[in-house]
């Protein structure tokens, strides 16, 4: 319970998906000009990330099985585009209101690296599947974590910018993203137990 | 004279789009996941740019060839069949030859079917292009990805481990740079290098 709970803090602060593995950049850096929007991202990602993982954990045990791990790429591309596709029909169907609100979210989401990230981990590293399952929503609450943190720096430097001309834009992005992980690089060795 | 050109002007077009104008990493800024995290060492660098470089130009040219025949509808799921299949071929490929480097880029081999530039060459430029040109505009957006890489990757092997390609460069007194092994690191560097490629080539972005 206490090594579980620690997988949980750790991905999402020192280990952080976003800031330590620098994964689903492309999204982080196009979605994060404006909190809201970047919201909106984060919480589709973390529903959709998590769903995966844990879909994704019990077919590999069956490619294990069959010893057909080297289609596992396909296969995992495959649930997650399904699993994206089908949730976007759900939604739609069931909850009008949610599915608007994601809006065009979702359909993103399938390129967001992350996501099939977080299936490569659980097999590099040989997680159970409760240990995939905290970590795989830990990761993308981390991920959320820092594309809120990154959109609420954005929104100020706009107002009051005085940057270089080759900085403006996506330029500076990239020095703000630096010193978020080297900030997060201070959560190295926390421990609570 | 001027007939030369007008028949050089397309391939070569495509060719500088691809490495200067257009650069995917810095002037559209996409695929920097793997740009960042398999940077801290020359020799992942180049095994990464060839690795993506090779799927680019084999998936550009199978979309290319069949861009005609898939219901548009469908053409996602295929494409990233095609990018999957690919992406398997270098995975393997690595795996029997350069274990080593395999074994550092660890997942980010099989990340490299998310890599946008992939999926964004082959919307926008295989589904309508023919063959040839899907293959000259594959090679140069490879070609533009491993550029930036390299670049990169030297200034942070040289700060990180005082090495090159593992040849020692720095003094004895050299003190590593620890922070350039990891992510921070990358992002400066990274950062640096697209500022001062877009002051050379005068790209602009106007709104923040």
């Amino acid at each position: 319970m206490a090594d579980t709970f620690e997988l949980f803090i750790s991905s999402i602060l020192s280990n952080n998906i976003a800031l330590a593995f620098i994964l689903g950049m492309c999204p982080l850096i196009a979605i994060s000009t404006n909190v809201k929007n970047a919201k909106g991202m984060g919480v589709a990602v973390v529903f959709v990330v998590t769903l995966t993982a844990i879909i994704n954990w019990p077919i590999y045990q069956l490619l294990v099985a069959l010893n057909a791990t080297d289609i596992a790429l396909i296969v995992f591309i495959t649930t997650i585009a399904a699993t994206v596709q089908f949730l976007e029909m759900f939604l739609d169907r069931f909850f009008p209101k949610l599915y608007n609100a994601f809006g065009i979210f979702l359909p993103l989401i399938t390129v967001n690296c992350v996501v099939l990230a977080v299936s490569l981990f659980f097999v590099n590293r040989d997680y159970t599947f409760v240990e995939t399952a905290v970590f795989s929503f830990g990761s993308a609450v981390g991920w959320m974590v820092a594309i809120i943190l990154l959109a609420g720096i954005r929104q100020k430097i706009r107002y009051r910018s005085d940057l270089p001309k080759g900085l403006a834009g996506k330029g500076i992005v990239f020095f703000v993203l630096g010193i978020l992980a080297l900030a997060f690089i201070g959560f190295t060795g926390l421990s609570f137990f | 004279m001027k007939l030369i050109r007008i028949t050089y002007t397309k391939w070569y077009n495509i060719m500088k789009d691809g490495l200067s104008r257009n650069n995917p990493i810095v002037i559209a800024v996409l695929g920097i996941c793997s740009a960042l995290a398999v940077t801290n060492k020359v020799e992942n660098a180049i095994a990464m740019g060839f690795g993506v470089t090779f799927v680019i130009m084999a998936s550009s040219m199978f979309i290319s060839l069949i861009r005609n025949i898939i219901p548009s509808r469908l053409r996602m799921v295929a494409y990233m069949v095609i990018i999957s299949t690919f992406t398997i071929a270098v995975s393997k490929f690595l795996e029997d030859n350069f274990p080593l480097i395999f074994q550092s880029l660890g997942p980010y081999v099989g990340l490299i079917i998310t890599n946008c530039i992939v999926m964004g060459r082959a919307e926008a430029f295989a589904a309508k292009n023919p063959v040839k040109y899907a293959l000259v505009d594959g090679l140069a957006s490879g070609l533009g990805y491993t550029f930036v890489l390299v670049s990169v990757s030297i200034v942070r092997e040289l700060l990180a481990f005082g090495t090159i390609l593992d040849i020692r460069i720095m003094g004895d007194n050299f003190v590593p740079w620890v922070a350039m092994a990891m992510a921070p690191g990358g992002f400066f560097v990274l950062g640096l290098f697209i500022w001062l490629i877009r002051v050379l080539t005068k790209h602009y972005e106007t709104s923040v």
